[in-house]
């Protein structure tokens, strides 16, 4: 479904990543692990359009959409949730889950807003606040379900686990689990690499800007190096 | 006594409605761009300039007047397209300067083109004055106060009832986040500049039967729909018709009962104040982010 080869992108002249080759089959849930500044977030920015190609090409569903600009490629699909979440601060959870699906002006979109409402409890409770006054487990689950209002067939996390309580990590887990069952096609970038690499199908490791290491979800949690680096096992 | 102060009160109003309608200008640009356009009070200026000389090409007033709206909303565009688009990555400093640039350049062109005269526009519906518990209102004071509220009130509707409204909105706010979702920013700054130019333009279109237009009213203008919109707080439609009508009444009752040559100075000493109490407007947004 998601086909990356070659691909290189840069800050100014600092290139932060060096010819990445990642390949994620419909359906799967894909996981992307590493150190913070491996270059995972300036990944998922680049499939999605908002950091520059510098080299290399993106595939998505056979199309080469490198060239495509960013705000288009939702249409086309690929959705991102980012990191740090980036709701609408100023704006309502709802006003957040209608710019998801700003596409669409079909009756779906009510009936998305039910499922995500469905998904996560508390937001149909909160719906008419202003999401900046949302706690950050709250504003990750409105990130999630703003992305997945756009009816994307291809989802990127960027470390949706990122600064929540335990509990919390383990429910965002379980969500990004349940997308499978929906159809969507997930790739989770996290540091959190054991509770990633629990939930995904296949596993990469990036290190300063290169995949070092692939595999299935289980092999690398038992991989020895991993389990030393990144597991603290 | 109660006549004296309804009447400076119908002024104020008057002119704070002109106040509020440019500073909801300067607000719309702020909010999509965070670029304070200091070439807001030039599109007044085409505005009224506009009417005036489509006017004396023989068209009827209304249409004078919508040509003249509509060709200034284009020029926004084109200021947009071609001055601050291009300079993107610049800081907003840059940016600003860059509207203060095309304020004197705009200035100029119409220097040329139109000259240096005077000019004045024919009241919308006579001179008629109109009486009200002892003060006069001219109509011309209804058209202007009317139309603010009428725009005002589309904008109102447009933020909050309209997916687009709500795109402008979400743009001001995120802009990274608005184009994951699929909102194509670059437009949404576009009608911003379109939709402020044409709003400013009315303005002009409105007072010029009221204070006379030249290639030079837009500087002073703007200067004073700035003021509104910093004293109702930048960013906020609310602030801009609260800060505009607020000056201008400020403004009408200085200059009523105190005298006129005082007027700048009183309305400016009261923002001045209040801004060193409540630096982010009456109205402006104080931002929580949770981390």
């Amino acid at each position: 479904m998601l086909v990356v080869e070659g691909l290189r992108a840069a800050y100014g002249r600092i290139e932060v990543l060096h010819g990445i080759d990642i390949e994620i089959h419909s359906g799967e849930i894909v996981t992307v692990v590493g150190a913070n500044g491996a270059g995972k977030t300036t990944l998922l920015k680049t499939i999605v359009g908002a950091q520059p190609v510098a080299g290399g090409t993106i595939t998505f569903r056979g199309e080469n959409i490198s060239a495509v600009p960013g705000f288009r490629r939702l249409a086309r699909g690929l959705a991102l949730s980012p990191e740090g979440r980036q709701i609408f601060t100023n704006l309502s959870v709802e006003e957040n889950l209608r710019l998801g699906a700003y596409l669409y002006t079909d009756t779906r979109v009510d009936k998305d807003m039910d499922d995500a409402f469905a998904m996560f409890p508390v937001l149909r409770e909160k719906r008419n606040l202003n999401a900046g006054g949302l706690s950050g487990g709250q504003q990750q689950m409105l990130a999630i379900a703003r992305a997945l209002m756009g009816r994307p067939s291809c989802l990127l996390l960027d470390e949706p686990s990122m600064g929540l309580a335990p509990l919390l990590v383990a429910q965002i887990f379980e969500v990004v689990k349940s997308l499978k069952a929906l159809g969507v096609t997930v790739l989770l970038v996290e540091q959190n690499a054991f509770g990633a690499l629990s939930v995904a199908d296949r596993g990469y490791v990036m290190e300063t800007g290169m995949i070092v290491l692939s595999g299935t979800g289980r092999e690398l949690i038992e991989n020895p190096r991993i389990r030393e680096s990144y597991l603290g096992l | 006594m109660m006549s004296d102060f309804l009447q400076f009160a119908v002024s104020g109003v008057t002119v704070g409605a002109v106040y509020a309608l440019i500073a909801l200008g300067f607000t719309l640009i702020y909010n999509a761009s965070d670029v304070v356009n200091f070439a807001q009070g030039e599109f007044v200026m085409l505005g009224g300039m506009g009417t005036v000389f489509a006017l004396q090409a023989g068209l009827p007033l209304p249409l004078a007047a919508l040509i003249a709206v509509m060709g200034t909303a284009m020029i926004g565009i084109a200021f947009n397209k071609l001055a601050i688009e291009r300079a993107r990555n610049a800081p907003i400093v840059s940016l600003i300067i860059i509207t203060i640039g095309a304020s004197i350049f705009l200035q100029g062109v119409v220097q040329v083109v139109f000259g240096k005269g005077i000019h004045r526009l024919p009241a919308f519906s006579g001179d008629e004055p109109l009486r009200l518990l002892g003060a006069t209102i001219t109509p011309q004071s209804l058209w202007v106060i009317g139309g603010a509220l009428v725009v005002f009130a589309a904008l109102y509707l447009f933020f909050t009832r309209t997916i687009t409204g709500l795109a402008v909105l979400a743009t001001a706010n995120n802009r990274f986040a608005a184009r994951l979702a699929g909102i194509d920013t670059d437009f949404m700054m576009t009608l911003s500049f379109g939709v402020s130019a044409a709003i400013g333009a009315l303005a002009g279109v409105l007072i010029s039967p009221i204070t006379l237009t030249s290639y030079q009213v837009g500087v002073p203008l703007a200067l004073k729909g700035f003021a509104a919109a910093m004293l109702g707080g930048m960013g906020n439609p609310k602030g801009a018709l609260v800060g505009g009508v607020l000056l201008g009444v400020l403004e009408a009752m200085t200059a009523g009962y105190l005298s006129s040559h005082y007027k700048d100075a009183v309305a400016f000493i009261v923002i001045l104040v209040l801004l060193s109490v409540k630096p982010q407007g009456l109205f402006g947004l104080r931002t929580v982010n949770r981390v």
